[in-house]
């Protein structure tokens, strides 16, 4: 068994960590730190919200990385008209910077695609899932790689962060508070959705999908709404990064961008919301270091990633709890 | 009509391609029961070595016959150091593990050969163009890959329902504990499997060196539409392969060259151009997602 205490004391003291982060890169004059962490963050909430969908639900999704694009993409594009005063074309309305407008529209487009994907993908099961996801995925890829109006394959750069009442999200420091308040409230949302009916079900499902039909359960509708929810965390993560960056391109949602995702989820340790985070950070931490070191970091990346695989399977959040071994 | 008969045979070029990338990797799929990402690496592998080879050699065919083996040999190591210990693992640890492999193999062969792409020559032989029909040429080299492609497919079809090895291969598939009880030795065989696999992704990549650039991360692209193939064909079914391949390589083919031209007829000439292009960038994962609508496990499922 997991231990509760142990596991609630590595909560808190992240949160301690994370909340007081600024303060130490301040202290240690390595201001850079803040906005690495900020990526972590940023990417730590999508890989948890695919968490949501692969660790509980049992979907393997190899095509995340699409709506993580899709909710950057939405944030530069209303960006983009407002500077240029445009219409946003089909919907016929003004683009907007504000990120109280921009954001949640990012977060809802990338749902609502990920609800249509969806649809057509959870038809089919195992391999044909994983592949069905990725193909979709670059699908949309392949779409913004064309999209000449917005840049095509050289991505959109945005004049400035999107404005938020009373906060300089220009200021790096305010935005990483902004990014550590939307991840804690994500990751308390899903908790409580995991372990609320919706959640049972979900799970049930995943042990044993003809047995959770048997009881009643559309299960089919049920995994949607699950598949639904991830692309819109997806989705909000997507309109972080593209603060962060003040740019998009298509390369946020290539397909290797998915997998990186994936590995987040893998390294933290699946099916706890939280492990996808230290995942993240993990993941990122080790590229920056490794690249520091040599331009060729991947070389060494990869074999240990197939480590990670056969021998660490409960990855490092799994590690930090201990309890028993699976 | 001469410009479409052209079309077709690129869309066949590019079809035979395909099969040759994607019969070893549904045979991986449907007997092993593995996703292997890193099957694009082989096709990378079989590209470069043949590449080097035929630049230092001055002869395509020594490029080839050193890719072969090269590309094989990698094939079995992988298997035997890593992937032997995945196939009663989760698809999600084969897709990790075998998404690290990639990283590894694209910058190893950075590291090897540098980040420039290298350049193949057509072989002097194969440089010219033939006359298909009167008046219509088409490059030499292009037709003779896909004769190449029609012999792999012949062989294959010979290998597996009339040798004694393809007889084992189909019990294997069918029956794992049984083929093994029966005296087969499954882990050769899945052994030897695997290196066919990644001996026949190999050809392509050597073959495809002429015409596209050699570099790192080209595995991929071919690896996606390989994907897409073994999906739409049906996984575990080399039939299914090849009808599926022949599929994909028209629609990408076809849609690529006749799309925008189509849409110039209902839409202006600049917009049409805009979307025809992007839809025939989208043309067959859109052509999957009909395929997987109508019949979710592929066209030619091998199971039940």
């Amino acid at each position: 068994m997991v231990s509760a205490t142990r596991e609630r004391r590595i909560l808190w003291v992240t949160l301690l960590l994370l909340t007081t982060l600024p303060g130490f890169a301040q202290l240690l004059g390595e201001p850079y730190l803040v906005s690495l962490f900020s990526r972590i963050l940023i990417y730590g909430l999508a890989a948890a919200s695919l968490d949501l969908m692969l660790g509980y639900g049992g979907m393997v999704s190899f095509g995340h990385a699409a709506f993580f694009g899709i909710g950057a993409y939405v944030v530069a594009i209303l960006a983009f008209h407002s500077a240029e005063g445009s219409a946003v074309p089909l919907l016929g309305l003004a683009g907007t910077e504000s990120a109280l407008l921009a954001w949640p529209a990012a977060a809802l487009a990338a749902g609502l695609a990920a609800a249509l994907i969806g649809a057509v993908c959870l038809r089919t099961g195992g391999i044909q899932f994983i592949m069905i996801t990725l193909a979709f995925a670059q699908m949309l890829f392949y779409l913004f790689v064309s999209l000449s109006a917005y840049g095509g394959e050289d991505g959109l750069s945005m004049w400035d962060r999107s404005r938020l009442a009373g906060l300089d999200l220009g200021d790096d420091t305010v935005f990483y508070y902004v990014c550590l308040t939307l991840l804690v409230a994500f990751l308390v949302l899903a908790r409580r959705l995991v372990n609320a009916r919706f959640g049972m079900v979900i799970q049930g499902a995943r042990q044993n999908e003809a047995r959770m039909q048997a009881l009643g359960f559309p299960i089919y509708r049920y995994k949607l709404v699950c598949f639904a929810l991830a692309g819109t965390g997806a989705g909000l993560a997507g309109a972080l990064i593209a603060n962060q960056t003040e740019f998009v391109s298509p390369g946020l949602m290539h397909w290797t961008r998915s997998g990186q995702i994936l590995v987040m989820v893998i390294l933290g340790g699946m099916g706890t919301l939280f492990g996808p985070v230290l995942g993240a950070a993990a993941l990122l931490l080790m590229e920056e270091v490794l690249s520091m070191y040599t331009e060729y970091w991947m070389v060494y990346l990869g074999p240990m990633l197939i480590l990670v695989v056969l021998f660490a399977r409960r990855g490092v959040y799994g590690w930090l709890v201990g309890g028993d071994r699976d | 009509m001469l410009l479409f008969l052209e079309q077709v045979l690129n869309g066949l070029q590019l079809g035979v391609t395909l099969f040759l990338m994607s019969a070893g990797l549904t045979l991986v799929f449907g007997i092993m029961n593995l996703i292997n990402l890193a099957h694009g690496s082989f096709y990378m592998i079989g590209a470069y070595v043949g590449a080097t080879v035929t630049a230092r050699s001055g002869s395509f065919l020594l490029g080839v016959l050193a890719a072969l083996p090269a590309a094989g040999l990698v094939g079995m190591v992988v298997e035997i150091l890593v992937l032997r210990r995945l196939y009663d693992r989760e698809h999600l640890d084969q897709v990790l593990a075998t998404f690290g492999l990639i990283l590894f193999f694209n910058e190893l062969t950075r590291i090897l050969w540098g980040r420039q792409p290298l350049f193949m020559d057509v072989p002097d032989l194969l440089s010219g163009t033939v006359d298909i029909i009167p008046g219509a040429p088409y490059p030499a080299y292009r037709l003779a890959v896909i004769c190449v492609g029609i012999a792999v497919a012949a062989f294959l079809y010979v290998l597996i329902t009339r040798s004694r090895i393809g007889m084992q291969i189909r019990a294997g598939a069918s029956n794992r504990e049984m083929a093994g009880a029966l005296g087969v030795n499954i882990r050769l065989l899945y052994t030897l499997v695997f290196g066919l696999g990644a001996l026949l992704a190999g050809l392509a990549g050597v073959m495809a060196g002429p015409i596209l650039a050699v570099e790192a991360g080209m595995g991929e692209s071919i690896l996606i539409l390989t994907f897409v193939v073994i999906v739409v064909g049906g996984i575990g079914s080399v039939r299914g392969a090849l009808v599926g391949a022949l599929l994909i390589g028209m629609v990408d083919t076809l849609g690529r060259a006749f799309l925008p031209g189509v849409l110039r007829l209902v839409l202006p000439a600049s917009e049409a151009d805009g979307v025809g292009a992007s839809l025939a960038a989208m043309s067959i994962y859109i052509f999957m997602a009909a395929v997987l609508a109508w019949r979710p496990r592929g066209l030619f499922p091998a199971h039940g």
